[in-house]
């Protein structure tokens, strides 16, 4: 059983690679995006740009693995294709793992992208590079979770998009992509510290500047912590689904 | 015989809609299908056929009672018996960014059909269901036959002894229809079992061995299609017309088993004294057996595009005899 999991999980992300996300206006978008909005910031804020690269990673990362996957499964849902899976015979965790590895296997293949961008420009003297493949694994994997579960949770393709992008823009507001969490209020920082988002970027950050894995820890941890809760979340409320 | 499905008074209630009773969708159906049969699941929209398929296809939990599907338990062994079941859902459900060729393989590589033979497999579906001219269009470019067939070829992909089918013929042209009961058919002489839900009385009598009749979620009648009819065929219908007062003439019926002197007897004295234009006697057919089973009404309607099919359909009415 565990056989027919595995392959199944396997053949239902390279399906949803091939038919939605290998796409050229998903491509362009997904490398596009994060930079239109770091160059915004940089031409009002000039300054040590280098600075902002974890932060257009981390939105990277975001951007290309939850955008497709958020709308997936409820399109599929829409269309009755997702039944096709369903009588397929392989779990549902299995199911929802193929969704999963689909939109990080994306999301990664932009993010590295603009990982080699970054570092063509910027260099990579001070980056430590089983920690960033740790932080970039684990951020795709919550950020590709937190898709799922909004796919699964709502009925409507317009619906996902909508509650993503509810979920996505204080993120990146409030997630120390722009502004460290440290110079926020308070209150801002005990709501940052509930994001996904924030610790990719602190995991990110320490990465490139050769930040120590004990600080990493705790972020590598918090992103593991999520992509396991979302998952389960996304599970349960796909089985709750099937009446 | 070997038991292919076997079912105990399997329930589905769903949930109460705001200020709606809850729906009983089958209300503790038993029956069982044997291997090599295409057993036929007839009955009215809303009747039940559906939920059942759902139910025994793992795509919707049971309220009660219990089922075997290839020997397997229901509840325990889904997966399983997942693993050797095809089903054709109503609606065509592959994959509109695939091409017809790729989404058969999708298929195959789903169920562990070897990569060594998922080529030729998909070659020889395509062929059979006539859609290798197709091989490369897109699936959203097929028409709706071509779904349909492909969506059966898809079914039979990794080669299941026991096919569900959901209503297949349903919303196609009449030619289209006409292949696909061909191709259904033809299953039955590779030995596969067939598991037909319709509301098309001509299909059920053409394609099916046993007819179970489920009507609100309840079986009222389970036999051969030659049964059912035998059934009905004991009985007579005595029909008098008669002259009506607006000179249109007037039809009344009367059923009978023993003898048709009472009956006609009885529908004379019924007249009142008015100018009789004829007696016949007429057989029921298949058709007035639904009627007498269901109390709902069988009436002939465009039911697929240029032709004319029999569609059981809710409300009032009586039946259709034939000569």
């Amino acid at each position: 059983m565990l056989a027919d999991d595995l392959r199944g999980l396997f053949y239902i992300a390279l399906k949803d690679l091939k038919a939605y996300y290998f796409k050229p206006p998903n491509i362009s978008w997904g490398i596009l995006f994060p930079f239109a909005f770091i160059l915004a910031f940089a031409i009002r804020n000039p300054g040590d740009l280098r600075a902002l690269v974890p932060g257009l990673l981390a939105l990277t990362v975001l951007f290309g693995t939850s955008s497709m996957e958020a709308i997936v499964i409820v399109f599929e849902r829409r269309l009755g294709s997702l039944e096709r899976l369903l009588l397929a015979p392989i779990r549902l965790p299995a199911l929802l793992a193929g969704k999963l590895l689909g939109g990080m296997t994306f999301g990664l293949t932009v993010t590295l992208v603009v990982l080699a961008i970054s570092l063509a420009v910027f260099g990579s003297s001070g980056t430590n590079g089983l920690l960033l493949f740790l932080a970039l694994l684990l951020s795709a994997t919550a950020f590709s979770a937190l898709g799922a579960y909004v796919s699964v949770a709502v009925r409507e393709v317009f619906e996902a998009q909508t509650l993503a992008n509810f979920i996505r823009f204080p993120m990146m507001f409030l997630g120390g992509v722009f502004v460290p969490v440290e110079s926020l209020p308070t209150w801002l920082q005990v709501v940052a510290r509930c994001l996904p988002l924030t610790y990719s970027v602190e995991a990110l950050r320490a990465a490139l500047s050769g930040g120590s894995w004990a600080t990493a820890a705790l972020d590598l941890g918090a992103l593991a912590g999520f992509s396991v809760v979302l998952f389960s979340l996304a599970v349960y409320t796909l089985s709750r689904r099937i009446e | 015989m070997t038991e292919v499905i076997q079912v105990e008074g399997l329930t589905k209630v769903f949930a109460a809609a705001k200020g709606q009773p809850p729906l009983r969708a089958v209300d503790g159906t038993d029956f069982t299908v044997y291997e090599g049969e295409v057993f036929g699941f007839l009955g009215p929209n809303g009747a039940g056929k559906t939920t059942t398929i759902r139910m025994l296809t793992g795509l919707s939990r049971p309220t009660a009672g219990r089922a075997q599907v290839l020997g397997l338990d229901l509840a325990a062994d889904l997966p399983r018996i997942k693993k050797h079941i095809g089903v054709v859902p109503e609606a065509s459900n592959l994959y509109d960014e695939l091409t017809a060729f790729d989404n058969l393989i999708f298929v195959m590589q789903l169920y562990g059909v070897p990569r060594r033979e998922r080529k030729a497999r998909a070659e020889e579906l395509l062929g059979r269901f006539r859609l290798s001219e197709k091989r490369d269009a897109p699936f959203a470019k097929l028409s709706r036959g071509m779904k349909r067939a492909l969506t059966i070829a898809a079914a039979l992909a990794h080669r299941p002894p026991l096919v569900f089918l959901d209503e297949p013929t349903t919303g196609l042209d009449v030619m289209s229809a006409r292949s696909l009961r061909q191709m259904i058919a033809g299953l039955r002489n590779e030995g596969v079992t067939v598991f037909l839900t319709t509301h098309y009385l001509e299909e059920a009598e053409r394609l099916c061995d046993r007819v179970a009749v489920i009507v609100k979620g309840k079986i009222v009648a389970l036999d051969t299609v030659a049964g059912l009819r035998s059934s009905a065929q004991r009985k007579t219908i005595v029909e008098v017309t008669l002259a009506g007062a607006d000179g249109q003439p007037e039809k009344r019926r009367l059923e009978c088993e023993d003898g048709v002197e009472s009956a006609v007897q009885q529908l004379l004295a019924e007249a009142g004294g008015r100018r009789v234009l004829s007696v016949d006697t007429l057989r029921p057919s298949l058709e007035d057996v639904f009627v007498q089973l269901t109390g709902l009404s069988a009436e002939v309607m465009l039911a697929e595009k240029g032709g004319k099919g029999l569609v059981l359909s809710a409300g009032e009415g009586g039946g259709n005899a034939g000569r």
